[in-house]
């Protein structure tokens, strides 16, 4: 309560100019969930870039046989980086600011519950993300120019052990992450808290918007398969300094162990990114389809399903190590599970949408190509968990594209949906539906170049990870393909920024609602004064402003 | 508005003090997970050093101490009751006592190492026994450490009279964190001492 009063009396304070230095100042030190949503976004999209630029170097050096654009060392640190980024610093930040900025919003409380803890969490983020990339500077300590992390975004024993990757860049990595994860695991505490203990009145469990029961479920997820992540890092820490044998085969040791912990924290990890996509597209679908949701138990029970069945699968991305039949064949048959409920979503959606006064504007264009997109990666995904077709293709293209495809394909594309979708609640403006559409176009057609093409390298044989290749392999045309897309892509991104930079200042005024949505974030002001609501409003069924506006046919008898 | 809020409301409004049983919770969840991971790594290389000393040859099986630590639950329920009464002296005490006890437990777990270090020889880098020992009972030493720290805490607010009766929901949170590091101790003993032995 005193934190909503301070914030309130700082706003009358400010018919005094302010400097630039209070209004940093003032974000510095804010607990609002608000500002910290968006500065996990920004967070997560100034990594984005940086990881961008380092996929586009990379692309550079494979688009054609025999290139030395970059040195192979730098090559194995662009890789290294890149994922790492990419997972930790972009996947994570920006789902779990979503997270905040809107789950608030959409139960009707006024912050979340820990408001202290959710900035701590934020910052020791924000500070791991720079210590990672601190590394380039300080990787080899004393001794030499700096470098970064070379050992692959999942880090395998015994490439980390002191006998292979002396000097500290490998620590960076270790200490860099474990730091991260300190902070999305309170945030996920927070998360949880609030949504079990803040909704508003009448908001029931069964009346959540789907968005929230993502981040519940992926929360309670983070919970469980983060910790194993930072207790294997600890152990690698004690492996490097204090002579322990963990992970020191030559000792008794099992390398194994280290992909066993990381990869229980790892496949889980997809979904936590990965669901909050399937949480932007529940909300964005309905709004566009004019549509209640088809089958919102069902939407909710799926994603706690994949959710509670994701935690038992990460051994798939192991069939080429030799568990034997048994645990090849477990799971193989769980992975495949979770491609029951997935496929259920993906019939919800179009169960919205079919019948539905479909309105194409820019974030329903990215809901749709996420439709087919996502499609293509589970089934990719479907024929990896087969595990004799997996020895055949396990490290290689494929499976870059496969995850691209999910990460890319989906995830991105759904985040711009989200952020066409909710700008102008956070900021007051619209985004410019013409450079949307060149942003969508350019981005769909980009993304698939590069990553349609990249199936057809794996399939060839083409082994992941490798600095260069020789010219007989029939690789080459392929790979000039994959980098030609590249550009594509990186012109969408630059229009997206310049979109963002442009209706800032310029955008058509929103209003409270400009997509005549049914969520309570759309209830109060774009954006939202500090304390949310005025009067949080009453939630009476699952769409709460479409009974406001419409008293006299409430959806409260229908669900 | 008005004509929303005459339609039948489900009441949500959760009492104040569940947010941090509800916080304390999903930390300990979290707890658990990193735990497990140090006692599924334990489990997994029993039996697999390829020198001595062996567990059977140097590990004492600490009786007093489990007694200490788990009374020591006991003791922080009683002075966390006391507080919800508005009996401030007497939760002090008993705050005190968990204090002392589990004071008892950490010195025994130090006694230990130091015997183990000093005259059995075993160090962390020595075997996978001690690889994976020192790091699953220092782990849960670790979280003694830290309970002790605020347990003191609440200790010497009572003393100064800082600590009322409108804390006692914090210090049940305590209270909760407390006994999670108790029936951790439960865990690693019988990993430890009964199956690893």
């Amino acid at each position: 309560m005193s934190v909503i009063s301070r914030s309130i009396a700082g706003s009358e304070a400010s018919a005094s100019p302010r400097t630039l230095l209070d209004e940093l100042h003032d974000w510095v030190v804010t607990v609002d969930h608000k500002r910290l949503g968006i500065m996990y976004v920004l967070t997560a999209l100034m990594f984005v870039v940086v990881a961008g630029l380092e996929a586009t170097l990379m692309r550079l050096q494979l688009a054609w046989p025999g290139l030395h654009i970059v040195p192979p060392e730098t090559f194995n640190r662009l890789f290294t980086m890149h994922g790492t980024t990419m997972v930790f610093l972009f996947g994570i930040p920006i789902v779990f600011g979503f997270g905040n900025y809107l789950v608030p919003l959409m139960i009707g409380a006024r912050d979340l519950a820990f408001p202290r803890l959710n900035a701590f969490g934020f910052w020791i983020l924000l500070f791991g993300g720079l210590l990672l990339h601190f590394s380039v500077i300080g990787g080899d300590g004393l001794y030499g120019a700096g470098t970064a992390p070379a050992i692959g975004w999942f880090a395998y024993a015994p490439l980390t052990g002191r006998a292979f990757t002396p000097g500290n860049a490998t620590d960076y990595w270790n200490l860099a992450i474990f730091v991260t994860g300190i902070g999305t695991i309170a945030t996920a505490v927070n998360l949880v808290t609030t949504t079990l203990t803040m909704r508003g009145p009448g908001m029931t469990f069964g009346r959540l918007p789907i968005f929230v029961w993502v981040m519940l479920t992926v929360s309670a997820m983070t919970l469980l398969i983060l910790p194993p992540l930072s207790a294997a890092q600890i152990m690698l820490l004690l492996d490097r300094y204090l002579g322990a044998h963990f992970f020191d085969t030559q000792a008794g040791g099992s390398a194994i162990m280290w992909q066993h912990f990381f990869w229980f924290f790892g496949h889980p990890e997809v979904y936590v990114l990965m669901l909050p996509g399937f949480g932007f597209v529940s909300e964005i679908i309905p709004v566009f389809s004019r549509k209640v949701i088809f089958g919102y138990t069902t939407i909710v029970l799926a994603t706690v399903s994949i959710g509670a069945v994701s935690l038992s699968v990460w051994a798939h991305h192991m069939f080429t190590v030799g568990m034997g039949a048994p645990l090849n064949s477990f799971f193989a048959l769980s992975t495949m599970l979770i491609a029951v409920p997935t496929g259920i979503k993906i019939f919800n959606w179009l169960g919205t949408m079919y019948g539905g006064k479909l309105v194409f504007r820019t974030p329903m264009l990215f809901c749709c190509a996420f439709l087919f997109q996502f499609l293509c990666a589970g089934l990719t995904g479907v024929m990896l968990s087969v595990a004799p077709f997996n020895w055949q293709l396990s490290d290689s293209y494929f499976v870059v594209a496969h995850f691209h495809f999910v990460l890319v394909g989906s995830l991105l594309f759904t985040i711009f949906g989200a952020i066409y979708y909710w700008f102008p609640k956070v900021t007051g403006r619209m985004l410019s539906e013409r450079l949307g559409r060149w942003n969508f176009w350019l981005l769909v057609i980009g993304f698939n170049v590069t990553f349609v093409t990249m199936h057809v390298q794996g399939l060839l044989g083409m082994p992941r990870r490798i600095y260069t290749y020789q010219a007989d392999r029939g690789w080459e045309i392929w790979n000039l393909i994959t980098t030609l897309g590249v550009p594509l892509q990186a012109i969408a991104i630059l229009i997206f920024v310049v979109n963002v930079i442009v209706s800032l200042r310029k955008g058509e005024p929103a209003g409270s609602d400009p997509w005549d949505a049914w969520t309570l974030e759309w209830a109060t002001t774009s954006p939202p004064p500090p304390y949310n609501f005025e009067v949080v409003p009453v939630t009476t069924s699952r769409r709460p402003l479409w009974d406001l506006k419409h008293p006299d046919d409430p959806d409260g008898p229908h669900e | 508005m008005n004509a929303a809020s005459m339609v039948t409301v489900p009441a949500t409004a959760v009492p104040h003090a569940w947010r941090g049983r509800i916080g304390i919770l999903g930390l300990i969840l979290a707890e658990i997970s990193l735990f497990g991971v140090f006692v599924v790594a334990y489990l997994f290389y029993i039996g697999k050093s390829l020198s001595g000393p062996y567990p059977k040859d140097v590990l004492d099986v600490p009786i007093l101490a489990t007694i200490c630590l788990l009374s020591s639950s006991i003791s922080v329920a009683l002075g966390e009751k006391a507080l919800h009464r508005g009996e401030v002296r007497r939760a002090g005490l008993w705050l005190l006592v968990t204090v002392l006890l589990g004071g008892f437990f950490l010195g025994a777990t130090a006694r230990e190492w130091h015997r183990l270090i000093y005259v059995a020889g075993l160090t962390i880098g020595t075997n996978l026994f001690g690889t994976t020992y020192y790091p699953l009972v220092g782990l849960h030493a670790s979280h003694v450490i830290i309970g002790l720290v605020m347990l003191t805490l609440c200790c010497v607010f009572a003393w100064t009279g800082s600590l009322r009766q409108v804390h006692a929901d914090r210090v049940e949170i305590v209270s909760w964190y407390w006994h999670f590091v108790d029936a951790v101790w439960v865990v690693v003993f019988t990993v430890v001492y009964v199956i690893g032995r």
